[in-house]
């Protein structure tokens, strides 16, 4: 009998060993994964600025605000590429975030259910389909027709107005900065779209319900209570559309034209970063090309980290503010 | 064997508690038990219920008398639930479930499609199983409601806030609250929270469906003796589990049993003299 019972204590203590050591090596490689991650940005990081030094280096500050990209005369300035980079992730946004809010609140307050999956499958499929297809669907077809159709139109009714009207004046030359813009749009769409569908899934049914239920209509319910209950993941989201709008490469290298010269107008040819890196970097020659395109690349690098940044601060805030509104 | 004797006779006692508890908020001149002197706000009438191909409800007629407490009881899935979702057509919101038959409101009928759903919902409020406060302050909480139907200046709205809160016991405890974020209140305050909310936008009927089952016995207490304030004022239609509620808070319960009433009466003959005997059962624990 106590033999039994001291065999059992045994194996008790022997599993309960095992177990700790499994703990113990399960912790670690996990730890080990997470810490790679940080050991990747830090080197990155690193050389990216170790490559990018020669050229700030030589034109310091200079290298921000100039729009001169000169490979002949090895003079280079980030200027346009920047420009080119922001603007047509704005006009990106502009579309893309009203397009996928809507999609979104179809999907989920609205859709009949017949349609609910044919439209969701849409959108994935949508997500799949590899950025270059995107591109030469724009160069090939969506451009030819923007030139000849819209632009010609824009450039007639919207150059006109003062201030504004120097963004849309200028020849249709379909490609362009606005052309850009708008592929972007198409593009991030389905990953907006598909992200806030999820979220707006989860608002609890037992909400959406008490508001329907003191008589609010749908459109009542979106605004005041699926939004704010999602804000946090909807920023989440936007920022995700915005990080894939900023970095996109081949679709917008399509479609931009790829001038290396500041235009006030969007229907003319312009450059973003990735875009310039695409075409550049093989026919780069001499320390200072290559220099001054890994600058670009750290500068890309640096604007999506503030984008981040930006967005995270700003939940913070919100939540802050939250707690106090007493 | 004994263990489960002495468990019997606990829940006996408790079930006496209940019955001895047992309140009528009606004045007294009008008995509760008589439903025929009474106006009835409600007529059920022949009421089908389907969700898909599931036959949930079979042809419940009933009358709901105005500004007394009707209780539903019934065990898990009998369809209580169910019914009075019907009374605002909530249901609606998700494909494939609808009703049959008529719902007559002071005569009008509710499950007529050209019903206003809107309208029906002001009139018809409703307090779920769970709180559930909106993400936002405790003011705007209360104000969403009202503000969907009327225009009110800003003290108006201050009023009327303060006001439901009142009514719902509840202004003591977050009056200096006001503007925070009504999911941030304890759960017990919540659910009185969701009853201001139902009660600022002044329906006619409310409709409780199981108000206490995630509260504590305290906040339970508070919620019954709401009950008993608002029934001066309004028509109450309460689901619960707890039998022991339903003696205490209603003048009227209904014992509904897989989709059909089983019996309907007034609150005090059910719990001491019912006719059939699954209500007999079911209130003295005897069921299934």
């Amino acid at each position: 009998m106590e033999m039994t019972q001291n065999s059992k204590d045994m194996t008790i203590i022997r599993r309960g060993n095992a177990g700790q050591i499994l703990d113990f090596i399960f912790a670690n490689s996990t730890r080990i994964c997470a810490v790679i991650v940080l050991l990747i940005i830090f080197a990155m990081m690193v050389s990216l600025f170790i490559g990018a030094w020669p050229a700030f280096k030589k034109f310091g500050l200079h290298f921000f605000i100039s729009d001169k990209w000169n490979p002949v005369t090895e003079e280079f300035g980030a200027l346009v590429a920047i420009y080119g980079t922001i603007v047509t992730s704005i006009i990106a946004m502009l579309i893309g975030v009203p397009v996928s809010f809507g999609i979104a609140i179809f999907i989920t307050e609205l859709c009949p259910i017949w349609l609910k999956r044919p439209v969701s499958t849409a959108i994935e499929l949508l997500a799949a389909i590899p950025s270059i297809i995107y591109g030469m669907w724009g160069l090939f077809v969506f451009a030819p027709f923007f030139g000849d159709h819209i632009e010609p139109w824009i450039s007639e009714y919207l150059g006109g107005i003062p201030f504004l009207g120097h963004l849309f004046s200028g020849p249709p030359l379909g490609i362009g900065v606005l052309t850009a813009g708008i592929i972007l749009g198409i593009m991030v769409i389905p990953f907006m779209a598909s992200v806030f569908r999820d979220l707006f899934e989860v608002v609890p049914a037992v909400l959406k319900e008490s508001a329907y239920g003191i008589g609010a209509t749908t459109w009542e319910v979106v605004k005041m209570i699926v939004l704010p209950y999602t804000k946090i993941g909807v920023v989440g989201g936007v920022m995700l559309g915005l990080g894939r709008a900023l970095g996109e490469t081949m679709a917008v290298t399509f479609v931009i034209g790829n001038a290396d010269r500041l235009e006030s107008s969007l229907l003319m040819p312009g450059n973003t970063i990735s875009s310039s890196l695409a075409n550049q970097f093989t026919e780069a020659v001499g320390q200072m090309y290559t220099s001054s395109l890994i600058a670009l690349g750290l500068i890309l690098f640096f604007i999506t980290f503030v984008v981040l940044a930006v967005a995270k601060f700003f939940l913070l805030r919100l939540t802050l503010k939250e707690g106090q509104r007493t | 064997m004994a263990m489960d004797n002495s468990g019997m006779e606990k829940e006996k006692t408790l079930l006496e508690k209940g019955f001895s508890s047992i309140k009528h908020t009606g004045d007294v001149s009008t008995p509760a038990g008589d439903l025929s002197s009474l106006e009835i706000k409600m007529r059920v009438r022949d009421l089908d219920f389907y969700y898909g191909k599931f036959h949930a409800l079979h042809s419940i007629t009933m009358d709901i008398p105005e500004k007394r407490v009707t209780a539903m009881i019934g065990p898990s899935g009998c369809g209580k639930s169910t019914l009075i979702r019907c009374f605002n057509r909530i249901y609606e919101l998700y494909p494939r479930q609808y009703a049959t038959g008529e719902i007559l409101l002071d005569g009008r009928n509710i499950l007529s499609p050209k019903e206003d759903l809107n309208l029906l919902r002001a009139q018809v409020g409703m307090v779920f199983q769970k709180p559930t406060p909106f993400p936002m302050s405790v003011y705007d909480n209360i104000a969403f409601g009202v503000r969907l139907y009327e225009n009110l200046s800003r003290s108006e709205m201050d009023e009327r806030v303060e006001w439901a809160l009142q009514k719902a016991a509840l202004w003591k405890e977050v009056k200096d609250k006001l503007r925070q974020i009504g999911t941030a209140l304890s759960g017990g305050q919540q659910q009185r929270l969701c009853i201001a909310r139902a009660i600022a936008v002044k329906p006619e009927i409310v409709l409780l469906d199981e108000p206490c089952s995630a509260l504590d016995p305290i906040s339970t207490a508070k919620v019954e003796e709401l009950i008993d304030e608002l029934v001066s004022d309004y028509t109450i239609i309460i689901v619960t589990h707890n039998m022991q509620q339903a003696a205490r808070v209603s003048d009227f319960t209904a014992f509904m049993y897989l989709g059909k009433l089983i019996e309907y009466d007034s609150t005090d003959k059910m719990f001491t003299n019912p006719v059939k005997k699954e209500t007999e059962d079911y209130i003295t624990g005897r069921f299934g």
